[in-house]
């Protein structure tokens, strides 16, 4: 079976036929069928949600609800365990807001330095706030997170788990259900990042199991600005609110107030209606072509462009066992910034850089390094004409003399 | 002269691989200015010794892309012995040209002019700026940052 798709036509940016796109970990190119469902909403219904007892908000309200159910079929959960966010860096602050009073001294977080700068940072923060240790598990040779290493760092102290599901860096998958497995057994919070997996595979919250879950919409297909956060029902009745205003307000008196009941509770002021909606729209184009066929197609893109980087002399591959099509490498004596401009010359978008994951760069003791990432509209001749593209960026700095 | 060779001149990749002035010292005299640009990596360090009103030294020391370290190197050598004022003005010049905004041509950019190219370029301009903003901030002009 050709897992390759012959999809290109459904995405406006890739009209242009000679651009090559890479970097879709940092975010994905968007489909006509949802820039045409949030351009309908501005244009046949754009009234508030929740509000207006008249018929456009009552179909605004409509859309914007089905949206939600649409994100939790997605992942298997509940309704009203899925919370629209400003995207995934906005949810997982808010887990690290909702769990930080009851972060005791000496409490310890447990995370990695594969995660991206949104899932470190806020610990970090909550961890000098409340006097708590943050532990990082420490990698493999190969820069993965083993379950052995985890035990190893596991301890009746642990009171919180934050660790990425797909690294944006490596492209290694944590085994997170384990994790999360032996996390619980010691009575700590489990937040995963999955804002590179959930584009890319089947997640199954339930399965998993996990306290929290993040994602953003801009990164399979949907428009920017726009996440979600899962959480366990019983969190989200349980935790406080981060955030204060219309919406999430049940009865509001002078000294007091009542909350609306999850997710509410953790939305205030008027959401992203058109994009809420957008995003719906692109889950029902992913599900149609279906995660795991894109997974599959990833995965021979990614072995195909292993292979023929491989081949190529000067290049250095820093995760040629990924699980996911990340592929992050450097040309030997070639900033990549230097390498990244020829590129472009080229109309390649390729990402160079420290992908907001400084920890990584320093475990793998490099300033910066290139990325080039998959997804369904990828081809191999996107690969071919990257491998070309390097080719003349070597031979370019090597007559420059480097 | 395609579009890289334009950007990447000669005298660009000759200061790259053979800096001037290169490596910081350690004298309390010099001021020093330490800029990272958080999303690519660039870090430069640039030190200069200010006296009697002019620049009698400059030092630099960082890690980065050609384009960034050449600039800094290029900028220690043509600043290097220039009156504050002078210099400082010859910094404005060299920002403006490669940011593709007007400048006074009437300067002597000298091996500096080779950043020509840059502007053709709006996503390099920030690495062939930011030593010479780090140089800008140990003349202690702009204390906005």
């Amino acid at each position: 079976m050709d897992l390759d798709f012959d999809i290109r036509a459904d995405f406006p940016v890739l009209d242009d036929e000679t651009l090559v796109y890479l970097d879709t970990a940092a975010t994905s190119l968007t489909p006509h069928r949802v820039l045409h469902k949030m351009n309908d909403y501005y244009r046949k219904y754009s009234a508030n949600v929740h509000r207006g007892v008249y018929r456009l908000s009552h179909e605004a309200t409509e859309l914007y609800n089905d949206a939600r159910r649409t994100v939790a079929r997605l992942i298997n959960a509940e309704e009203d365990e899925v919370v629209f966010t400003r995207g995934a860096s906005n949810a997982l602050n808010m887990v690290a807001r909702m769990l930080a009073p009851y972060i005791q001294e000496g409490d310890e977080i447990i995370t990695s330095e594969l995660e991206h700068h949104s899932h470190f940072l806020p610990w970090q923060r909550i961890a000098k706030e409340r006097g708590a240790k943050l532990i990082f598990v420490p990698l493999d040779q190969n820069g993965r997170i083993q379950l052995q290493a985890f035990k190893n760092v596991l301890s009746p102290r642990t009171r919180v788990v934050a660790l990425t599901h797909v690294s944006n860096v490596m492209g290694y998958l944590t085994p997170i259900e384990k994790i999360t497995e032996l996390a619980h057994a010691h009575g700590a919070y489990v937040s995963v990042d999955a804002a590179q997996s959930v584009p890319h595979m089947e997640v199954d919250v339930k399965r998993i199991d996990c306290d929290f879950l993040a994602f953003s919409a801009h990164k399979m297909l949907g428009p920017t600005g726009f996440g979600i956060l899962y959480g366990k029902r019983k969190h989200l009745d349980a935790f406080e609110p981060v955030e204060f205003g219309g919406d999430m307000v049940g009865i509001a008196e002078k000294d007091t107030l009542t909350y609306q009941k999850p997710p509410l509770k953790f939305e205030t002021g008027t959401p992203p209606i058109a994009e809420a909606i957008g995003f719906a729209e692109a889950i029902d184009y992913l599900e149609e072509k279906g995660l795991e066929t894109i997974r599959e197609h990833e995965k021979r893109l990614a072995e195909y462009a292993h292979k023929a980087l491989s081949g190529l002399e000067d290049v250095v591959i820093y995760n040629k066992d990924a699980d996911a099509g990340i592929i992050t490498f450097n040309l030997k004596g070639v900033h990549p910034h230097d390498v990244v401009t020829v590129l472009d010359d080229d109309n390649i978008a390729l990402r160079a850089g420290h992908h907001c994951a400084q920890l990584v760069m320093q475990w793998l003791s490099v300033a910066a390094t290139l990325r080039a990432s998959f997804y369904l509209y990828n081809t191999r001749d996107d690969i071919d004409r990257l491998i070309e593209s390097l080719k003349r960026a070597r031979d370019f700095f090597k007559d420059a003399g480097l | 002269m395609n579009r890289m060779e334009n950007l990447y001149r000669q005298i660009i990749m000759e200061h790259y691989k053979n800096p001037r002035n290169k490596g910081l010292v350690d004298d309390e005299r010099y001021n020093k200015s330490h800029i990272r640009n958080p999303s690519c990596g660039d870090d430069v360090t640039i030190q200069t010794l200010v006296e009697g009103g002019e620049v009698k030294d400059i030092r630099h020391e960082g890690s980065g892309c050609s384009i960034c370290c050449s600039s800094a190197s290029v900028l220690s050598a043509l600043l290097k012995r220039r009156p504050v004022e002078e210099a400082q003005y010859i910094s404005t010049q060299y920002v403006n040209m490669v940011s593709g905004q007007s400048y006074d041509t009437d300067v002597e950019l000298e091996d500096a002019e080779a950043y020509q190219g840059v502007k053709q370029f709006p996503a390099r301009i920030k690495c062939a700026t930011i030593a010479w903003q780090a140089f800008e901030d140990t003349l202690g002009g702009d204390d906005d940052e």
